[in-house]
């Protein structure tokens, strides 16, 4: 079969388009079909991607029945699913188990390993301790492919950070 | 220093000098950051957004990175100023858009740069010759520290740095590797390696910004994860995939040495014989062969042409760094001609 766009090659790529109910069927060598990809990103851009991956938060709660908003800046989380762009630091917490769900859906991780600010005003006491070892056993759990640890431990952190949890 | 001094100057990162410079034109490592509580610039009034610019403007001042830096307010410049900072690298298309409450803070060499106000409210950039993936961190990293003890930056324990949009959060970094790779574009190989990068889940584009076809053959290859992995973790693991690409450009020059010589010799001389005797020359057309003369002087094959004049070459022959030298507006037309002036006064043509 030869390629839809350019007709002289080989189409090794089938793409099916789904437009308005209509169905069409793409075949394409590899240097169309790269071609078409880079228009299908200028038309989809990272805030319909974004969008589109934030209705998956729709499983967690269901987000048309409960309206959020952030309490401090007043997006709500349909602007932030339209626009793709949260209001401030304290919509992390107002959105929080949407955002989590979604954080994973984009960095197939949601907990921070890297490093903290300096002066980060750390809650008093070992707790904060506990949850930063808590961190560092888990990654090393993963690393070593103990999953069943991991899974404890990673149970471990999400109650320890239920306590934890509010943005400086 | 102001924005006229730039000019006058050569960015420390376009020195062709450094680790793997031969393939490795630059490293680029950019920490988003935003203040706690105070909305992200897109929600932000006016008077929050001026009011981030004189925090950080205090913070910056204290700072000893930012000694005889350059601090600009986007609405104090003109359109060819804020189009000359984007083609230098020191800020994003966005950031030239509307003015009010957003500034750029630039340090002598330009190895740093500060965006206020763009996305989030800092973004924070080092940029260095070569591949240095962990020296440009080690500056970066302490830079963000010294910061961190004056500024009350958005930060969760579980989520790290809190940034405007979702796919930032985290470490809310981005390294990205600038790489010349005409052999692998040539020998048609290209795709392939593209492919493979993204299926890693790194991200590669053009030389000239976001959703710019590569020209010149230069590509930059970031990472897109930022939460999940330690700041070391993702940059050595940027690291291992540019070496393998590396890795890949230097068998695929080396094939086109071996097999194909007095092709790929004639290609260099006549592209460096265009630029040295052209009097009237697009930028497209300039940006082809100073790829092309680059590859000669990395092979070895032009030994009289210095690496850091073509680095500079593929930055001053765009339109706003033209009409910053020649200090006034010029047509299409008149730039052209101005170009190939600037391009023969480098290259001593006749």
């Amino acid at each position: 079969m030869q390629c839809n766009i350019c007709t002289k090659k080989k189409a090794t790529v089938h793409l099916t388009e789904i437009i308005d109910g209509q169905v069409t069927e793409l075949h394409l060598c590899e240097e169309c079909a790269r071609e078409k990809s880079v228009q299908m990103e200028q038309q989809f851009g990272l805030a319909d991607l974004l969008a589109g991956l934030a209705d998956f938060g729709k499983q967690v709660k269901d987000v048309d029945k409960v309206k959020l908003d952030c309490p401090h800046c007043g997006v709500s989380y349909d602007d932030f699913k339209k626009f793709g762009r949260l209001g401030c630091s304290e919509c992390y917490t107002a959105f929080r188990e949407h955002l989590s769900s979604l954080l994973k859906k984009i960095h197939g991780s949601n907990l921070h390993l890297g490093k903290a600010p300096l002066e980060f005003p750390q809650p008093a006491g070992p707790a904060i301790e506990t949850l930063r070892d808590l961190k560092t056993q888990l990654q090393e759990a993963v690393q070593k492919e103990d999953f069943e640890k991991a899974a404890e431990l990673r149970d471990k952190i999400r109650i320890s950070e239920k306590k934890e949890e509010t943005p400086s | 220093m102001n924005i006229n001094d730039l000019i006058n100057h050569t960015a420390e990162w376009l020195r062709g000098a450094g680790p793997n410079s031969n393939i490795v034109m630059s490293t680029r490592i950019r920490l988003a950051r935003n203040l706690a509580k105070v909305p992200f610039p897109n929600r932000a009034e006016k008077n929050d957004l001026v009011s981030v610019v004189d925090d950080l403007g205090k913070a910056i001042a204290e700072n000893n990175y930012f000694k005889d830096s350059v601090f600009l307010k986007m609405n104090e410049l003109d359109s060819i100023d804020k189009q000359f900072l984007v083609e230098r690298h020191l800020m994003s298309h966005e950031h030239a858009v509307s003015g009010d409450g957003k500034a750029l803070i630039v340090s002598a060499e330009e190895v740093l740069s500060v965006m206020v106000n763009e996305e989030d409210h800092l973004r924070i950039q080092v940029m260095q010759s070569g591949l240095t993936l962990n020296e440009s961190w080690g500056i970066i990293n302490k830079l963000d520290d010294s910061l961190s003890k004056i500024l009350n930056y958005a930060y969760m324990g579980n989520w790290g740095y809190l940034t405007a949009c979702p796919t930032n959060t985290g470490t809310a970094m981005r390294g990205s590797v600038m790489l010349h790779l005409p052999a692998l574009v040539m020998t048609k190989q290209i795709n392939k390696v593209l492919a493979a990068i993204a299926k890693l889940s790194f991200a590669s584009r053009g030389f000239y910004g976001e959703g710019t076809q590569a020209r010149g053959n230069i590509y930059q290859i970031s990472n897109q994860v930022s939460l999940g992995h330690s700041e070391e973790d993702i940059l050595q693991n940027i690291g291992g995939l540019i070496r393998q690409v590396i890795e890949q450009e230097e068998q695929a020059r080396q094939a086109l040495f071996m097999q194909n010589r007095s092709m790929l010799e004639d290609k260099i001389f006549r592209s460096l014989g265009v630029l040295k005797s052209a009097h009237i020359i697009s930028s497209q057309e300039t940006i082809e062969l100073l790829s092309m003369v680059r590859l000669g002087v990395d092979l070895g094959i032009l030994n009289q042409v210095d690496r850091a004049h073509i680095n500079e070459l593929f930055i001053t022959i765009q339109p706003a760094h033209l009409q910053k030298i020649e200090g006034k507006k010029l047509t299409p037309a008149q730039r052209d001609t101005r170009r190939a002036a600037l391009i023969r006064e480098k290259l001593g043509g006749v």
